[in-house]
């Protein structure tokens, strides 16, 4: 089975990072990985995503075309994106800054005011973790063991307390009921 | 078996480098490979290396010409508009027998072109380049793995036959990230009597050099350069063969559009269509056998390029246009789907039937 | 007693240059030097692209044949692999001044610790006679048939002067070799630059003013005396750059 994510917002929303953390995660499991970047202009202030395809067998072409799983951190991800995911995959919004509704009917959505629960919560900057928490939850992927793996693989060993942050941003995701 | 880690496709290559002993780097940024010049430039340092930010490429390449002389494993780097700049030195390189390893993640073009990914560098890379008769060994890594292993296979080659080995690569490839052995076999150091480290008074002067004025021995040269090449076309030469054993259409690719391809290989083997894929791992020496041999059977190919068609000129020399050869591109710096390689495959297959 | 010989760092060949060409005086200057300071068995050099390209049969040490003004950087992938060995460029000033000028330039910037001899004959010699960037306003060549006109094609690069514009640099002199006076100052000048580099003090250039007079037009003798009457007020001899020796002066 191989699950590819499509993970997109502005650039300094943590896109990558996000796509880093399900990678590193999925490394720690033994599964194949695959984690590509948008590159170019778009990491210097403008749109930004990241391909990651995690699975059992050999990743093929790196590139995400039509996502299980989208993770739209702001409207313009949204509009670019939502019609190419996988009739029955899932669909994460940040719905505080994503002011309209997903139009398709035969995906799940998930609404989840990311950026103001960190705001709430003391973590601002970490929204793109609490998604990550609720992706995770709801594809039963969330093992406390690989997270803490991968995080520490993620984070810089400079910035210890991250760790911590993090991992509560994940755990508010994982907390999170619509 | 040591442990797998996270690594773009650039970063390995530069990890590899230093693997192999590269502790020579000269180079000039230029997206998107601008990450090999940054991890040398924070490695390098702390392993007695040097990274130097050259003031061009054209300076960064003659630099790579200069360590070569003086016999320690030298490399540059760069993306397409950067690579034209440097075949004046790729020329003497080749034409003074050093070895160097020089890498393009190429970019689409002409001229300045985009940033993002393309193969449209692949005729300069296989056909020469630069001025004279020569070639380079030619490697096209497919995944963050074979950026690592082919590093380190670049350095070696480029020992062996004291020549230039260039890795074709792309955007895509160096910007990704996969899981990556560091676990590397590196050939163990030859020899280099001829390079330029001082005489000690112990022998004569080593002259590092492509020029000849006499035109009897500039031929011999180049004859003796050509012999060279033909026994590394016999020994060098490395593919990939994915489903070709009962394939009817093959498909034919490297790098980041080989990847492609196997996810539509796939998909048309899932409506039963007898389709496989060979992938060259070297394009300077191309696989012509494999081609051939699948020619012989009558096997139709699809080649799959982020170009206007540059790869299929070799593929329809393998085959000696026996059979019929289509292509399926995009360019401007866009991959092509695998739905379209699939179309292709299907119509590669529908002409074998009418 | 032998009161005139061949130095050891110069190859048992004849040149490849026109008779009164003042390479060949530049060259032995190197080979004493290089002599002297007993470094031949560790010395590399670099050949340019021009009438000295054929350099490196002439002499006795390691030599690598650059492309056409690549010469600094080469020299500068040499030294970086083997910072223990002395390395030098030997280059004209279509080589130098013109086609390689970036190198030069960040070479000297970078206060890369090589030795640089610089041999201005305001002419392209290799390839007959067209205008080189230090050709003088005025001067008639293949490619300036009516006299370089600055209004058309520009001024002539001064190569020490620009170069003292930089912080990198080490030192930088002009000498010329069209008398006994000037060869023994040359030889100084060469001397040290080489010194400088053993020393590890970095980057120096000696600009060598030479006579060309076969694409002058002058008998070998008119060509010394052109050199004293044209290039010199154009391109004064001297020190334009000297670190140590400032420091010396503040201490």
């Amino acid at each position: 089975m191989t699950t590819e994510y499509l993970i997109a917002g502005f650039g300094g929303q943590g896109v990558l990072f996000a796509g880093k953390v399900l990678a590193y995660k999925a490394l720690t499991e033994d599964k194949n990985v695959s984690w590509l970047p948008s590159y170019g202009p778009e990491m210097r202030g403008g749109t930004c995503n990241c391909s990651v395809i995690l699975g059992d067998e050999p990743v093929g072409t790196p590139i995400v075309l039509e996502p299980d799983v989208l993770v739209a951190l702001n409207l313009p991800s949204l509009d670019r994106y939502e019609d190419s995911v996988k009739p029955g995959g899932r669909i994460y919004l940040d719905s505080g800054l994503v002011d309209r509704e997903v139009r398709r009917s035969d995906v799940q959505v998930c609404y989840l005011p990311a950026t103001a629960l960190a705001g709430k919560n003391g973590i601002d900057g970490l929204a793109n973790m609490i998604m990550i928490g609720k992706v995770l939850s709801d594809l039963n992927q969330y093992d406390i063991p690989a997270i803490e793996a991968a995080l520490k693989k993620c984070i810089s060993a400079k910035h210890p307390e991250m760790l911590e942050l993090n991992f509560r941003a994940l755990e508010l995701g994982r907390e999170y009921q619509e | 078996m040591s442990q797998k880690v996270l690594m773009k496709g650039n970063e390995a290559i530069a990890e590899a480098a230093i693997i192999a002993g590269c502790r020579h780097y000269f180079g000039y940024p230029i997206t998107p490979q601008t990450e090999i010049a940054a991890y040398m430039a924070k490695r390098m340092p702390k392993i007695g290396g040097t990274f130097l930010q050259a003031e061009s490429e054209i300076a960064a390449i003659n630099m790579v010409y200069g360590a070569a002389s003086a016999g320690v494993r030298a490399m540059t780097s760069s993306s397409s508009p950067g690579i034209s700049l440097k075949q004046e030195g790729i020329s003497y390189i080749a034409g003074a027998e050093l070895p160097a390893v020089i890498v393009n993640s190429q970019r689409a073009g002409p001229g300045l072109g985009g940033i993002q990914p393309g193969q449209s560098d692949y005729f300069q890379a296989v056909k020469g380049g630069g001025h004279g008769d020569y070639h380079l060994i030619v490697l096209t890594p497919a995944s963050v793995q074979e950026m690592a292993e082919l590093t380190v296979k670049a350095f070696d080659l480029a020992d062996k036959y004291r020549m230039p080995v260039m890795l074709l690569t792309d955007g895509t490839i160096g910007q990704m990230m996969e899981p990556v052995s560091l676990d590397l076999k590196v050939e163990s150091a030859v020899e280099k009597p001829w390079a330029t480290t001082g005489t000690e008074m112990k022998r004569e002067h080593n002259i590092i050099t492509s020029l000849s004025l006499v035109p009897a021995e500039l031929e011999q040269w180049n004859l003796d350069r050509y012999a060279k090449y033909a026994h590394i076309e016999e020994n060098e030469t490395l593919w990939e063969e994915y489903m070709t054993e009962d394939a009817d259409v093959v498909v034919v690719a490297f790098g980041i559009a080989a990847r492609v391809s196997k996810n539509a290989v796939n998909a048309a083997r899932a409506e039963g269509i007898k389709v496989g894929l060979i992938r060259p791992i070297t394009v300077w020496p191309f696989p012509n056998k494999p081609l051939a041999a699948l020619a012989a059977k009558g096997v139709s190919m699809v080649c799959v390029e982020l170009s206007m068609g540059q790869m299929i000129e070799d593929v329809k020399l393998a085959t000696e246009c026996k059979v019929p050869v289509s292509l399926c591109k995009r360019v401007g710096g866009i991959i092509p789907t695998p739905n379209e390689i699939l179309e292709a495959i299907r119509a590669a297959k529908g002409g074998n039937e009418a | 007693m032998i009161v005139f010989d061949k130095p050891r760092s110069l190859a048992d060949v004849s040149t490849s240059y026109c008779p009164g060409c003042t390479h060949g005086i530049i060259h032995r200057l190197v080979a004493e030097a290089i002599d002297e300071l007993g470094i031949e068995g560790n010395t590399i050099g670099i050949a340019p692209v021009g009438c000295s390209v054929m350099a490196y049969n002439f002499f006795t040490c390691d030599m690598i044949e650059a492309a056409h003004g690549r010469a600094p950087a080469v020299a500068t992938g040499v030294k970086r692999a083997r910072p223990d060995k002395i390395v030098f460029s030997y280059q004209g000033d279509g080589d130098l001044a013109s086609i390689g000028t970036a190198e030069i330039v960040h070479a000297a910037a970078r206060n890369e610790n090589i030795t640089v001899i610089f041999v201005n004959n305001a002419i392209y010699g290799m390839t007959g006679g067209q205008m080189a960037p230090t050709s003088l306003p005025g001067q008639i060549t293949q490619t300036s048939p009516y006299g370089r006109d600055p209004k058309h094609c520009g001024y002539p690069v001064k190569v020490c002067e620009m170069l003292s514009q930089l912080e990198g640099p080490e030192y930088l002199q002009r000498v010329t070799v069209n008398s006994p006076k000037h060869v023994n100052q040359a030889k100084k000048a060469i001397l040290k630059a080489f010194r400088n580099q053993i020393e590890g003090k970095g980057f120096s250039l000696v600009e060598v003013i030479s006579a060309c007079p076969t694409n002058w037009g002058l008998r070998p003798d008119e060509a010394l005396r052109w050199i004293d009457d044209n290039m010199i007020p154009y391109y004064p001899l001297g020190v334009y750059k000297d670190r140590s020796e400032k420091k010396e002066e503040q201490a």
